[in-house]
C-alpha cells in the first residue's frame, strides 16, 4: 500500500507540472502565437504549407472541418491497408513477412487511423519494419493530430461570438504534430533508447542461449514508434506483449515515464482549455471532476489487485499475490497504476495482461472505457467527449433551476443536447448489440479464451475498447478472425466519427451564437457544485448503460472467487 | 474534392517526415550514443552472443538459477502472457501442479507458501527477472549442484538484486542471466561444461520453474 501511494505521487510529481507548463505552450501555438520552439519550428510549418498547398489564413466551417477530419481518417485507412497488403514486395522486410491477410489488414488500417490501435496480429510475426515505420507510427501522429484538431475547434466554438467557422483543419494538424506531438516523442524515444528500447533497422538478433538453446531476439525500429505510441494516446505495442515486452518498457524508470506520457497531453489540453476561454478556473473545475473519477476507480482496482487472490493463496501462494500476468519490474501496484491510465486515456497499451486481473480490476477498466474515456480520455476526443458531458450536466442542472441551460454564455438547445446523446449513447448502444450478437452466434463464442462469466467480459472488453478507440484487450479473446476483425472495425469507425462529428456539430453551432453575459441566476460552472453535478452525470450514465452486462461478467466472477468456486 | 488532394498530400508530406526522418534521426542518435542498448543489449561469453540482458531464457539446469514459467517456454517471437482469468481452473490447476515441484524439488516443508513470481507466469512470457524470494528458494540446492558453498551462492544473490526504482516501481528482484554468468564465473566454468554431478538435462521440467 506505502509502494502504491508513492508511486502515485511519484507520477503526480512529474505529470503535473509538465502538464501545466504543455498547456500554456499548447494555448500559445494553437492560437498562433510565439512560444521558445517557434524558431526551430516554424520553418518546418511553413514548409508543410508551401509543398501542401495550404492556405494558413483560410477558416473553414464546422462542415468543411468535419470533411476534412473525414476523409483524412479514410484516406490513411486506404493507404495503410494497401500499405500491409504490400509489404512482402516493399524494402526493409528484412525477415521477409509477406503480405498481411486482408481481414487483419483491414482492422488494423481502421484501427490505427482511429487511434484505437486494437490489435489482432503480433507484431514481430506480422509487420515488416518498413509497416511499422511508415504506415502503423504515421498514423499514431496523425490519428493523435486529428483528435486535437477536433478539440480545438470545439473549443473555438464557445470562444467565438456570432461566427460562421472554426477554424482550420489543415493548420490544426499540421500544429499538433510539429510543435507539439513530434518534438515530445524526438525526447522520449532518446530516453527510452537510453535505458533499452530498441532502435534499428538489422534483421533480429539470433543467440544461442547459455543452456544452448536459440533464442530469435526481435528488433526493429522500436523506440520511434514507442514515443509516440504513449503520448499519442495510440497504445499499439510493437511486439506482441506491448509495454510488458522488456524491449518496449526494459525498467521502472521506462515504465514511469510511459505512464506519464501517456497522460501528458490529455491533462495538458484540460489546461489548454482553461486559457483559451480566459477561464482557468473553469480548465480547473474539469480537471477536479477528472481527478475524482480517476482516483475512484485507481481505489477500487489497487484494492482488489493488493488484496489479492484467495484461490491462489489457498493453492500455497504467499499472499495470494496475484502476478500472473505481471512483470517483475513493474510489480503490483505500478501495473495498476499503468492499466487505470491506459484506460482513463484511450491509450490501450499495457504493461500487464489485462486479461488476468482481479475481475474488479477489470469492471474498473472496463467501466473507464465504458464511459467513453473523459477521465483525461484520448489526445483531444478526451477533452470533446468530457464536454458533452458537460452539456448534459448543464441541461440537468437548467431543469433544477429552471432556466435555459447554458455554458460559458453559449445557450445549449435542443440540438447540442441531441448532438450531445448522439456523442454519449451511440457507442455503448452499438457495442452492447456487437456484444449481443457475438454471444449468439458461433463464430464469436469460437474466440473465447477463457470459459463463463470471464469469456463474456473477454468480448464485452473487446467492443468497449473498440468503440472507446482504446485498443487494449483481454487478450485471451483469438480475435483474428474475420468475425471480429470487421466487427470490432465497424465498431471502432462508429466509435470515432461518434465523437468527432458531434463534437464539431456543437462547436459549430455554438461558434453561431451570441454570447449571453453571467447573470445573476446563471449556474456556476466552476465551483464543488458543479464538480459534483458533472461526476454524477457520468457515473449515473456509466452505471445505467452497463449494470447488466457487467453483473454477467466482472460482477458474477468476483461473488465465485470470493466464494471459493473456480470458472 | 479540394479537402481530399489537400489530405493526399499531407498524408504524403508527414509519411516522409514522421515515418522516415524521424525515426532515423532517433536511430542515428541511439546508434552513435547507446549503440549496445538501441540493438538489444546483448551480452557475449568470449565471443559468443549468450542472449539479451532485458529477455528471459529458458534454465532447465540443476545448476543454474531458474527463472519464472514462460506461456511462451521463453520464445521471444511469441511474447505474451496466459491470459487465463484469476478464477480459471485451468490456472489454478498448473498452478498447483507448479507448487508441488517447487516444493519436491527444493525441500520446502509442506506447509510452507512458494513465492508468488517463481509458480505464476509473467506478461511478456520474457520476464528475466525473478524475485530475491525466488532467487533464494533455490540458492542451496544450485549450491550443492555445483559444489560450492551456499553462502557463496546467497551473497551472489545479494550483490546482484535490485531494488525498486525511486522506492516504489518493481519487487525487489535479481537478473537471472547476469546471476547464472556471475554463478559461472564464479565456479569457473558454465554447467556442462566439463565432467561433473551438473551435467546439464535440457528439455526436463520444461515450463515449469
Amino acid at each position: 500500500m506505502v509502494k502504491a501511494i508513492l508511486s502515485l505521487l511519484e507520477l503526480a510529481a512529474i505529470l503535473l507540472p509538465a502538464a501545466v507548463f504543455l498547456g500554456r505552450y499548447m494555448a500559445r501555438v494553437f492560437q498562433g502565437e510565439r512560444s521558445f520552439l517557434t524558431p526551430a519550428l516554424r520553418p518546418v510549418e511553413s514548409l508543410v504549407y508551401r509543398l501542401c498547398r495550404i492556405d494558413e489564413s483560410r477558416e473553414m466551417s464546422g462542415r468543411t472541418y468535419a470533411i476534412c477530419a473525414v476523409s483524412f481518417t479514410l484516406i490513411g485507412v486506404l493507404v495503410l491497408f494497401l500499405l500491409q497488403l504490400l509489404q512482402g514486395v516493399l524494402p526493409l522486410n528484412p525477415q521477409g513477412l509477406r503480405g498481411v491477410r486482408w481481414d487483419t489488414a483491414l482492422s488494423t488500417a481502421i484501427s490505427f487511423s482511429t487511434n484505437t490501435n486494437w490489435q489482432s496480429y503480433a507484431g514481430e510475426t506480422t509487420m515488416s519494419h518498413l509497416t511499422q515505420m511508415l504506415g502503423l507510427a504515421v498514423q499514431n501522429f496523425l490519428s493523435a493530430g486529428i483528435g486535437i484538431a477536433v478539440a480545438l475547434a470545439m473549443i473555438r466554438g464557445f470562444i467565438r461570438r456570432e461566427a460562421n467557422t472554426v477554424g482550420s483543419f489543415w493548420v490544426d494538424l499540421v500544429r499538433s504534430v510539429v510543435y507539439v506531438l513530434l518534438p515530445l516523442s524526438l525526447v522520449l524515444a532518446v530516453v527510452l533508447m537510453s535505458q533499452g528500447v530498441v532502435e534499428t533497422l538489422r534483421p533480429h538478433a539470433t543467440v544461442e542461449t547459455l543452456e544452448g538453446v536459440r533464442q530469435t531476439i526481435p528488433v526493429g525500429p522500436v523506440a520511434s514508434q514507442e514515443a509516440i505510441k504513449e503520448l499519442g494516446t495510440n497504445g499499439g505495442g510493437f511486439f506482441n506483449a506491448n509495454s510488458a515486452h522488456p524491449l518496449e518498457n526494459p525498467n521502472g524508470l521506462t515504465n514511469l515515464l510511459e505512464n506519464v506520457a501517456m497522460l501528458l497531453i490529455p491533462v495538458a489540453l484540460v489546461f489548454t482549455f482553461g486559457r483559451m476561454i480566459k477561464n482557468r478556473k473553469q480548465g480547473r473545475a474539469l480537471f477536479a471532476a477528472m481527478v475524482v473519477l480517476f482516483a475512484l476507480g485507481l481505489a477500487v482496482a489497487l484494492w482488489a489487485e493488493l488484496a489479492g487472490n484467495p484461490l491462489l493463496a489457498k493453492a500455497g501462494i504467499a499472499g495470494g499475490a496475484n502476478l500472473e500476468g505481471k512483470e517483475m519490474r513493474f510489480g503490483l501496484a505500478p501495473s495498476v497504476l499503468f492499466g487505470q491510465a491506459t484506460t482513463a486515456t484511450s491509450t490501450g497499451a499495457v504493461n500487464s495482461m489485462h486479461d488476468s486481473a482481479m475481475p474488479l480490476t477489470g469492471l474498473v477498466y472496463l467501466f473507464n472505457m465504458g464511459i467513453g474515456e473523459v477521465i483525461f480520455g484520448g489526445v483531444g476526443v478526451g477533452l470533446v467527449g468530457m464536454l458533452f458531458y458537460v452539456v448534459l450536466a448543464m441541461f440537468v442542472a437548467g431543469l433544477m433551476i429552471g432556466r435555459t441551460p447554458e455554458f460559458l454564455g453559449k445557450k445549449l438547445g435542443p440540438y447540442e443536447m441531441i448532438m450531445a446523446v448522439v456523442g454519449v449513447l451511440l457507442s455503448p448502444v452499438i457495442l452492447l448489440c456487437f456484444l449481443a450478437v457475438a454471444l449468439a452466434v458461433p463464430s464469436g463464442l469460437a474466440g473465447l479464451g477463457n470459459p463463463s462469466a470471464h469469456g463474456l467480459s473477454e468480448v464485452l472488453y473487446a467492443y468497449t475498447s473498440a468503440v472507446g478507440n482504446n485498443g487494449s484487450a483481454f487478450a485471451g479473446l483469438s480475435a483474428n478472425t474475420p468475425f471480429y476483425n470487421l466487427t470490432l472495425g465497424l465498431a471502432m469507425l462508429v466509435g470515432r466519427f461518434a465523437t468527432l462529428l458531434p463534437g464539431l456539430a456543437i462547436g459549430a453551432s455554438v461558434a453561431r451564437k451570441k454570447t449571453a453575459p453571467v447573470g445573476v441566476a446563471t449556474f456556476p460552472t466552476t465551483g464543488l457544485l458543479f464538480v459534483v453535478v458533472l461526476v454524477g452525470a457520468i457515473l449515473l450514465v456509466g452505471a445505467l448503460t452497463y449494470f447488466p452486462a457487467f453483473s454477467l461478467g466482472p460482477i458474477l466472477e468476483h461473488l465465485r472467487l470470493v466464494g471459493g468456486g473456480t470458472l | 474534392m479540394k479537402e481530399v488532394r489537400t489530405g493526399l498530400l499531407v498524408l504524403l508530406v508527414f509519411s516522409v517526415l514522421l515515418g522516415i526522418v524521424y525515426p532515423l534521426v532517433v536511430m542515428g542518435i541511439g546508434q552513435l550514443a547507446f549503440s549496445w542498448r538501441a540493438n538489444g543489449s546483448l551480452v557475449a561469453v568470449g565471443d559468443r552472443i549468450v542472449g539479451s540482458e532485458l529477455i528471459g531464457q529458458f534454465f532447465s539446469s540443476k545448476g543454474y538459477f531458474h527463472g519464472r514459467p514462460s506461456s511462451s517456454d521463453y520464445d521471444p517471437m511469441n511474447s505474451g502472457g496466459s491470459n487465463l482469468a484469476p478464477a480459471s481452473s485451468t490456472l489454478l490447476d498448473e498452478v498447483e501442479k507448479r507448487i508441488a515441484l517447487v516444493h519436491s524439488e527444493y525441500g520446502l516443508p509442506e506447509e510452507s507458501p512458494v513465492p508468488a513470481d517463481f509458480v505464476l507466469a509473467s506478461a511478456s512470457g520474457l520476464d528475466p527477472e525473478i524475485s530475491v524470494q525466488s532467487a533464494l528458494l533455490q540458492a542451496e540446492s544450485i549450491a550443492a549442484t555445483r559444489g560450492i558453498d551456499a553462502q557463496a551462492v546467497r551473497s551472489l544473490i545479494q550483490r546482484y538484486t535490485h531494488g525498486p526504482f525511486l522506492g516504489a516501481f518493481g519487487e525487489e528482484r535479481v537478473n537471472v542471466l547476469r546471476l547464472n554468468l556471475a554463478l559461472d564465473k564464479l565456479v569457473g566454468r558454465r554447467v556442462g561444461s566439463g565432467s561433473g554431478p551438473e551435467a546439464s538435462s535440457p528439455g526436463a521440467g520444461k515450463g515449469e520453474p
